[in-house]
């Protein structure tokens, strides 16, 4: 109820709410782009343009749209696919060595400055399997309909629900776990 | 409706990716408020995204006053535009006295033009009138001339062309009365410079001319109608060629026209 009133604040431009909201999401949305364009500088940039998007277009929310959350994920990773496609990020060399999110762990382990917390990110998906990785990756962060899924891992349309269900209670026990 | 069955269908997990239609999003939303069971679930999945996120996030370094300044600097930037508008509004004020200037002065140009048609106008005129007096004084003297030659008491005398110019002719209206002749001398040609056509009224026997006087100015005379005074009892006239200034006797060398006096 918090979060709808939250929410119903910030449609009404109210600059505390959206600061609540910065602060409860902020680092995610970050790390959804992140996900994406693998770049911690340009992650940090793209989510800033999304946050100052979501501030510009804030009365377009409703719940047709789903969780709020939901919402600004959508706008997040189209910013980062949008920036990709934008600057032909294909030929970056790092963008080849990691398809999935899990990539970014091949990547950053390499690179000593970064940020990302590398450590609590193998926890979290190291028992996962990969098909578990392909799934969320392509339903959370790249946005692909049920249908693209399932011609993307080449599995019968009616296995993508239930198998995304079983990774995500993966994923969630091993939250309680850790 | 069965709550756990509807969770274990996985519809939540694809509601909290945001793949579902609006539809679906909005029965999900109410069913959520509904039933806590389906809100905690939703909650839970969107919970273990939101940690999953987080773990490949790189943090954020720009704070939430930063983000404010550029959303507020983007507003900033609009106050800038509203801003220029005053110097454009100063400019367009520039532009209009500019515009103002050349157009008094230009009209300043048509005042004077028009003034200068008037004058020309007004001394058009001037002339006009002058032109109509002038038409008036003559059409008064022709009429005058005309009554004058219309009295019972003239006689006409044609004069011949002669041997130096065949082909002049001229009249005499001789009053008798007032002792006036008027010669027309519409026929004649106009005398060579520095000569004048001489009238004299001429006795037949024997032959004896008299001067009556000169046909002066003959270029510039319009009606080529001269009055001269004849006291004397004419049998004939006739006019010659002689030199500027006329002459005692008559060159008859150069006699242009002669006529003779019908007996009446």
């Amino acid at each position: 109820m918090q979060l709808d009133l939250l929410v119903d604040q910030f449609k009404k431009k109210d600059p505390l709410a959206f600061e609540k909201l910065y602060g409860m999401y902020g680092e995610n949305i970050c790390g959804v782009i992140n996900t994406i364009v693998k770049n911690d500088a340009l992650a940090q940039e793209i989510c800033q343009d999304v946050f100052i998007k979501i501030w510009n277009n804030c009365e377009s929310y409703n719940s047709s749209k789903g969780r709020f959350f939901t919402w600004i994920l959508n706008i997040a990773r189209n910013a980062a696919i949008d920036e990709i496609r934008s600057r032909s990020y294909k030929n970056d060399k790092k963008n080849l060595s990691a398809d999935y999110f899990v990539g970014i762990l091949q990547l950053k382990e390499e690179e000593e400055s970064s940020s990302v917390d590398t450590k609590g990110l193998r926890n979290l998906v190291q028992n996962l399997k990969e098909k578990c990785v392909q799934i969320i990756e392509l339903l959370y962060f790249r946005g692909y309909t049920q249908k693209d899924a399932a011609e993307e891992l080449e599995i019968p349309l009616g296995t993508v629900k239930t198998r995304n269900r079983s990774c995500i209670s993966q994923l969630r026990e091993n939250m309680e776990v850790r | 409706m069965d709550v756990e069955k509807y969770i274990a269908s996985g519809i939540l997990e694809l509601y909290v990716a945001g793949i579902l239609s609006e539809k679906e999003n909005l029965e999900i939303a109410n069913y959520a408020k509904e039933y806590p069971e389906i809100k905690k679930e939703i909650e839970e999945i969107e919970a273990s995204i939101l940690e999953l996120s987080r773990k490949a996030s790189p943090g954020y370094h720009y704070s939430f006053k930063a983000l404010m300044n550029r959303i507020n600097g983007e507003v900033k930037v609009v106050d800038i535009n509203e801003k220029r508008s005053t110097p454009f509004l100063s400019y367009m004020g520039w532009a209009a006295s500019v515009l103002l200037a050349v157009g008094l002065f230009w009209m300043y140009q048509q005042n004077q033009d028009l003034k200068s048609n008037i004058e020309v106008v007004e001394k058009q005129n001037v002339d006009l009138e002058q032109q109509i007096a002038d038409t008036d004084s003559s059409l008064e003297q022709t009429q005058k001339l005309l009554n004058t030659l219309r009295d019972k008491n003239i006689s006409v005398i044609p004069l011949g062309g002669q041997d130096v110019s065949p082909t002049s002719y001229a009249k005499a209206y001789w009053n008798k009365q007032e002792e006036k002749v008027f010669i027309d001398a519409k026929g004649l040609p106009e005398p060579p410079d520095g000569f004048v056509y001489q009238v004299w009224s001429l006795k037949l026997s024997p032959l004896t001319p008299t001067s009556m006087g000169l046909l002066e100015d003959f270029a510039t005379d319009e009606n080529k109608v001269f009055a001269l005074n004849n006291p004397n009892n004419s049998e004939a006239f006739g006019i010659t060629l002689e030199p500027a200034g006329g002459s005692e006797s008559p060159t008859l060398e150069q006699l242009y026209t002669l006529g003779v006096v019908n007996a009446s």
